[in-house]
């Protein structure tokens, strides 16, 4: 028998279409079936299951396109399981997880395993992506053919540059021979070592080691140029600059296979929002100036930054309570990389569409997904969400093993309300 | 015993007008410089060696009194063997100087090894040099022959020679012929100078290797390239096998064993893409398990890796044969 679920009186959301329009969705057996402004519009449908939405919107579920997890070996802050409960209640329905894990994801057996443990305990979907070199130590490429084999969508070396340009040239061609996307961190490793905040006045007052902005768009030039020679596919998981942006900009207008990200707090925080050696906002790469912030809202604007990503990275209260140069970087994002991202929204910096399209389509046409879309016959990943609601951020409330929030107290306008994996609801918060 | 092409008259007959030497020069360098009739000759010339590697009395005399000298700077088995057994077949006095045990080791540069190797006065010296353009150089300071077996990656005129006296043994022709090359080609100079002499002949070339072991630009060569073994063997008449050396698996041009099996190994379920009845190649010392499988490899139907090997001798018989009419 057919399991159908109607969804009735939304407000259709579908950035891979620019659909946006009152009107009904419906799911059979976990794919999406019809939609249309006329679909249930009249009667009740004659379905066991009918959501009315009472105007909401109803988009496709959100990809994540860098989330940190600690499974396997660090458990304790976070495994598949909590974050991808963090996830659903985030309307996040795909979280890409980075390979820095212990061990590191550089084998295919460790790709499989993440599949399973995902399988077997994770509400929404993972999908892996598996180390560019041994290690992660930059040195040696990986097995780039069997691990994709095994489900790796991308490979990276998560939050950490591959410094020796031959090792990243040879590695770069070998992913291009498989059509391997590869994910690039944008930090010169020896620019930034030791430091925690980006180089200025704010970091020279509070007596912060810092790195200039700078170690950012040199990697992304030094990539793009590598790019240009390999043929290599280069997503940049995420830039922080307008030096970065404007080179992006430029490979894209050569025709170079060349995409990027923006994390959340980048978008919504400056260098300023450290306050006094607040842990929380430590962050990889560091809060920019606001000239910086502004152009990263511009970027999302413009389509030259073509996702949104979370950056989730819990952190335990043992590398958080730290003097701020000791304490580890990194923020949970999950839950609140649908209410950040709305912020460009409500300040007008961007339109729904274009917001939503960043976490939706977009990253499904990078990764190469079959999810991110209304279509009929795509799998039916949705949220329903409440672009108005407020709310304000609280740390102990989040669903995330750790609560190292870079926004708590913050107040934020939108967020999901009902999530699907597959037509399987997996929150409900109405 | 025929040394020259067919329809030429013998040395004592010919004058100097209608003097017609196999080879061009007194050196052998390089497929380049070489041009198909002269490869037609030497394969002319190499079959009637095939036959007497196979007599019972292998020897004649028609180098009797010449030197040859083996200078091999990087380990070679069959190479220098080959070269070795050609030179004696031939009644030639062959020496076999291994760098190991030479003054090279003690820090002797090319060219005073060159120079104490002229004072010999060998005849003809074969050599092998890890860099490219080695055999070039030593030909401009050498008095004697000098036959390139292998410099760097640039060219192995002997090896490619031997492969079209395989392959034409075979086929009979190499017009139209796909011949795909597969493996380490950034590397080979066996790839390089069996695309220079396969395209001459006619051949349609093909590398087939991920893309860190392509080299830049190889497309000018005139040849098809394919990073999918499956679409690279697709129709192919002949798969030539290239050596993966052992540096260069841990990582750095490829990132292990198996997935340079998995993915450019040679094995059934890849070789059935190729033509039926496709032959198989590779210029030794094979790696198994890694670039071929054991059962292709050790399968005489479709195997020519040995034959190969004695196919080695015979072309470097007629190349001696056919210097030796440049040096008289």
């Amino acid at each position: 028998m057919k399991r159908r679920i109607a969804f009735r009186s939304a407000r259709l959301v579908d950035p891979a279409s620019g659909l946006d329009v009152k009107g009904g969705l419906l799911v059979e057996n976990g794919r999406i079936a019809d939609i249309g402004p006329r679909l249930f519009n009249d009667a009740e449908p004659n379905d066991p299951e009918v959501i009315d939405c009472r105007g909401l919107v109803l988009a496709p579920g959100l990809i994540d396109a860098r989330v940190f997890t600690g499974e396997p070996g660090a458990e304790h802050r976070e495994s598949l399981e909590s974050a991808s409960a963090a996830a659903a209640a985030g309307g996040v329905t795909s979280m890409i997880v980075m390979p820095n894990t212990n061990p590191m994801i550089d084998e295919p057996s460790l790709v499989d395993f993440i599949l399973r443990r995902a399988a077997a305990t994770a509400k929404v979907r993972v999908l892996p992506t598996a180390a560019l070199t041994k290690g992660l130590l930059g040195e040696t490429m990986t097995e780039i053919g069997l691990l994709k084999e095994a489900g790796a969508v991308a490979f990276t070396d998560g939050d950490r540059s591959v410094a020796n340009a031959r090792v990243l040239r040879r590695a770069l061609a070998y992913a291009a021979t498989f059509d391997a996307l590869v994910l690039a961190h944008a930090e010169d490793p020896e620019l930034v070592k030791g430091a925690s905040a980006t180089e200025g006045e704010f970091a020279t007052r509070l007596g912060l080691p810092a790195a200039p902005a700078i170690a950012e768009a040199m990697i992304v030039e030094r990539d793009i140029r590598l790019v240009e020679l390999t043929g290599a596919r280069v997503h940049f998981a995420q830039i922080s600059t307008r030096a970065s942006l404007e080179a992006i900009a430029g490979a894209k207008a050569r025709g170079l296979p060349v995409t990027c990200g923006a994390a959340a707090h980048h978008l919504t925080l400056n260098e300023l929002d450290v306050g006094p050696y607040y842990t929380f906002r430590k962050v990889s790469p560091p809060l920019r100036s606001e000239a910086d912030r502004v152009a990263m809202v511009e970027g999302v604007a413009s389509g030259v930054i073509d996702l949104i990503v979370s950056s989730h990275e819990p952190q335990g209260a043992d590398t958080k309570r730290q003097p701020y140069a000791s304490a580890a970087a990194g923020t949970v994002g999950l839950e609140t990389l649908l209410p950040a991202a709305l912020t460009l929204v409500h300040d007008g910096g961007a339109s729904l569409s274009q917001v939503l399209a960043t976490m939706t389509v977009a990253p499904a046409r990078i990764f190469r997904l079959p999810t991110g879309s209304l279509a009929i016959g795509a799998p039916a990943d949705l949220v329903l969400l409440d672009e108005n609601e407020p709310f304000v951020v609280e740390a102990d409330k989040l669903r995330s093993r750790s609560r190292n929030t870079a926004f708590e107290g913050r107040k934020f306008q939108g967020r999901a309300r009902m999530t699907f994996i597959g037509g399987e609801c997996v929150f409900d918060a109405r | 015993m025929p040394r020259l092409l067919p329809g030429a008259i013998s040395p004592a007959l010919m004058t100097s007008t209608d003097a017609m030497p196999i080879l061009p020069s007194k050196h052998l360098l390089g497929i380049d410089g070489l041009s198909p009739v002269h490869i037609v000759a030497l394969l002319d010339l190499a079959e009637t060696y095939v036959v007497q590697g196979r007599a019972a009395d292998k020897k004649t005399a028609l180098l009797r009194g010449r030197t040859l000298i083996n200078l091999f700077f990087e380990a070679s088995t069959r190479t220098q063997s080959s070269f070795e057994l050609a030179g004696k077949r031939l009644g030639a006095d062959v020496m076999n100087m291994s760098v190991r045990t030479s003054s090279v080791s003690k820090g002797e540069t090319l060219l005073d090894t060159a120079a104490t190797l002229n004072a010999m006065r060998p005849d003809i010296l074969v050599v092998r040099h890890q860099d490219a353009g080695a055999a070039e150089l030593l030909s401009r300071k050498l008095d004697c022959s000098v036959i390139n077996a292998g410099d760097g990656a640039h060219e192995h005129p002997t090896q490619a020679l031997l492969d079209a006296l395989t392959i034409r043994r075979h086929r009979g022709s190499f017009e139209g012929l796909i011949v795909a090359i597969c493996g380490d080609v950034l590397h080979s100079r066996v790839a390089r100078a069996n695309i220079r002499l396969l395209s001459m002949m006619g051949a349609q070339v093909r590398l087939v290797a991920p893309r860190t072991l392509l080299p830049a630009q190889a497309d000018r060569f005139g040849v098809e390239i394919y990073t999918d073994m499956r679409d690279g063997l697709a129709g192919a008449d002949i798969v030539m096998m290239l050596r993966l050396q052992l540096e260069r698996m841990a990582g750095a041009f490829v990132p292990s064993t198996r997935e340079y099996f998995r993915f450019y190994g040679l094995d059934r379920d890849k070789l059935k893409h190729a033509k039926p009845g496709a032959l198989v190649m590779h210029p030794g010392p094979m790696n198994r398990g890694v670039e071929i499988a054991s059962d292709i490899a050790d399968d005489v139907q479709i195997s020519l890796i040995s034959e190969q090997v004695e196919m080695g001798v015979a072309i470097r018989m007629a190349i001696l044969d056919a210097l030796s009419q440049v040096l008289a």
